[in-house]
């Protein structure tokens, strides 16, 4: 029961975190206060928040869970490229946006886009398209939460209460402390990875006899050999990943957050240490990932390993009903927490399931982000706040989070993971394929809203379809793929083991292609904004 | 001049990322741990700490920090 303790500790930290932000706020019926934490906080909490934002449970379990499987491939694949694509985001897109929220008060992307354009009802839809690709994150966060209670309890919490429980904490705090309490949880969240990934990289080393032995061994054997290399992943596959970052700047929670230094000096320290911070933790995640295949003494990493060997040598004598059975048993995501279980003191497993709860509960800024949202795209752009004032603009958000979060708990009951797992793979490109958006406003004057609308419209329709795609069209085994159409000797159409291919490239490369396309040529045929809002932002 | 310096090199790193020259390569096993294709992405990510210090440095948009609040006529009535 230690880990469920320290859980539970955790829980309280961040709870008390939250309140403790709500007494400091003294001016709690502001809208700028409880959504932006009155555009104030500082370069610490604001780097370390910035980056709790962005990494979600993916980075610490489904990232040595891929590298397990994948081999050292995970890490360039999604950590370098991001360290690279997002502090370069934060350094073009998200200081002008910062600087036109500080100038005209804008609170969300759609108030800049509506003023920028000169748009009313095209704001609305940007808005139901972000609404949309953001929900099922916050849905797989309750899930999240549930099934990591009920891991750590081996069962003795019940799905249904562990994510009851990890749902009103985060509503608690995010309901109470607004913004600021969710940039201090935040920041908290993240000096606990940091100090996880090192003490379970320490931990794990000693425990397996050195990692140089395990290192030596992988590279010997014929059958993990490929782990320590890329060759398992084409390099077209790995180029079309540098373009799923360009979705982080793009995400509400990420680009409201850029709203809320109380300097745009802040970016500074945020952009040369955030690629610093991706190494401290991605690294010992994929590669205590990729160790575990030596850590053939750990019984649960053992039978992985054997369904791993059975589907690679008996595949075709196997039912699909078999293969999804030991696909299931060879998957990696508790990679990390069978090392921990096996090699680490009890209280290391606790503040592992600290970690873990800190990742699930990243889902705090997306709450807060879709009730900023509706209380300022909806809500007071439609008369509301005029009508019934600003108190009544924040009573409205905090009765939205309170909403949202049941809502979420309610689907996280009734409906399977792994529908919400697809869609969060969905939604990064749907999310990077808005990048026109940001861009275009900030960066072409001829821009307008037409072509504004053709980006979401078509960003909208291109996830759509890929998920459409995807489930009338079974997956084939791993390394086969089923083809449509042919160009230059490569199928233009494909469905492969792990989704979908557009002449080699994932679906994100054209889907991003084509929404720049449209937002130049659609706008280059409608007219563009008057002379005078244009004045105001070049 | 600066500024193509600036955008060249940030090209450079995009393009650096792509590092097809180790693909199949787990060799050298550099400080006896740490196969060269991670290593190399390793340092690739502390380049980039680099560039983003370089680019702080050199293309900082200055005029940003002197944006003062400019309050719509309309909430100015209020």
């Amino acid at each position: 029961m230690i880990p469920v303790i320290v859980v539970f500790i955790y829980l309280a930290s961040v709870l008390y975190i939250g309140i403790f932000a709500f007494r400091r706020s003294t001016q709690r019926n502001q809208a700028e206060d409880y959504f932006l934490a009155g555009r104030s906080l500082g370069v610490v909490v604001f780097l370390l928040s910035l980056f709790g934002t962005n990494m979600t449970a993916f980075a610490l379990l489904g990232s040595s869970g891929h590298a397990f499987g994948n081999g050292i491939v995970t890490y360039g694949l999604m950590a370098s490229s991001s360290a690279l694509i997002v502090p370069l985001s934060l350094f073009f897109i998200g200081t002008r946006m910062w600087a036109l929220g500080k100038k005209y008060g804008f609170m969300t992307p759609v108030q800049m886009f509506r003023d920028r354009w000169e748009c009313s009802h095209i704001g609305t839809v940007i808005t139901i398209v972000q609404a949309v690709l953001l929900v099922p994150y916050i849905i797989i966060g309750v899930m999240g939460g549930g099934t990591t209670m009920n891991a750590l309890s081996h069962g003795r919490i019940p799905f249904w209460v562990g994510g009851a429980i990890v749902a009103m904490v985060v509503m608690s705090y995010v309901f109470f402390g607004g913004m600021r309490g969710t940039a201090w949880v935040n920041a908290f969240q993240t000096i606990l990875f940091l100090l996880f990934g090192a003490i379970a990289l320490g931990v794990i080393g000693a425990g397996m006899g050195g990692f140089g032995k395990a290192v030596s061994e992988l590279a010997a054997s014929p059958a993990t050999s490929a782990l320590l290399t890329r060759e398992r992943i084409s390099p077209l596959y790995f180029f079309s990943y540098t373009f799923i970052p360009l979705s982080s700047i793009c995400f509400p929670h990420i680009i409201i957050f850029c709203l809320t230094a109380e300097r745009v000096q802040h970016f500074k320290k945020t952009v040369i240490l955030y690629p610093l911070c991706m190494l401290a933790i991605w690294l010992p995640a994929v590669f205590l990932g990729v160790t575990a295949n030596r850590a053939v003494d750990v019984p649960a990493i053992q039978a992985k390993l054997e369904a791993r060997k059975t589907l690679a040598t008996q595949s075709a004598t196997l039912s699909p009903a078999q293969k999804t059975e030991l696909r299931a048993k060879a998957a990696g995501d508790d990679i990390l927490v069978r090392l921990l279980e096996h090699y680490a003191p009890l209280w290391l497993v606790g503040l592992l399931g600290a970690g873990i709860m800190a990742a699930v509960m990243a889902s705090d800024s997306q709450i807060l982000a879709l009730s900023t949202m509706f209380t300022e795209d909806i809500f007071a752009f439609y008369e509301g706040k005029t009508r019934f004032g600003e108190a009544a603009q924040v009573r409205t958000g905090h009765i939205f989070v309170i909403l949202i979060t049941v809502i979420a708990y309610v689907i996280a009951l009734r409906w399977p993971q792994s529908i919400f797992d697809l869609a969060v793979q969905f939604a990064f490109s749907g999310y990077a394929a808005l990048i026109p958006l940001l861009v275009g406003a900030l960066f072409w004057q001829r821009s307008t809203k037409w072509g504004a609308l053709a980006v979401t419209l078509w960003a909208a329709a291109a996830v759509l379809a890929v998920a459409v795609f995807q489930s009338v069209v079974p997956a084939p085994a791993p390394g086969a793929e089923t083809g449509w159409g042919s160009l230059f000797g490569q199928a233009i159409v494909s469905r492969t083991a792990a989704g979908t291919s557009v002449l080699g490239f994932l679906p994100v490369v054209p889907m991003v292609l084509g929404s720049t396309l449209l937002m130049i040529v659609v706008s280059l045929v409608t007219a563009k904004p008057s002379e005078q809002t244009i004045r105001r932002y070049f | 001049m600066k500024r193509w310096f600036l955008v060249l090199l940030v090209i450079v790193l995009y393009a650096l990322h792509q590092d097809v020259w180790f693909w199949r390569s787990a060799q050298p096993i550099v400080w006896g741990f740490l196969p060269v294709g991670l290593f190399y992405h390793v340092c690739f990510t502390l380049a980039v700490s680099g560039l983003m210090w370089l680019l702080v440095k050199l293309a900082w948009p200055t005029q940003l920090e002197q944006v003062t609040p400019s309050i719509p006529e309309e909430e100015t009535e209020r």
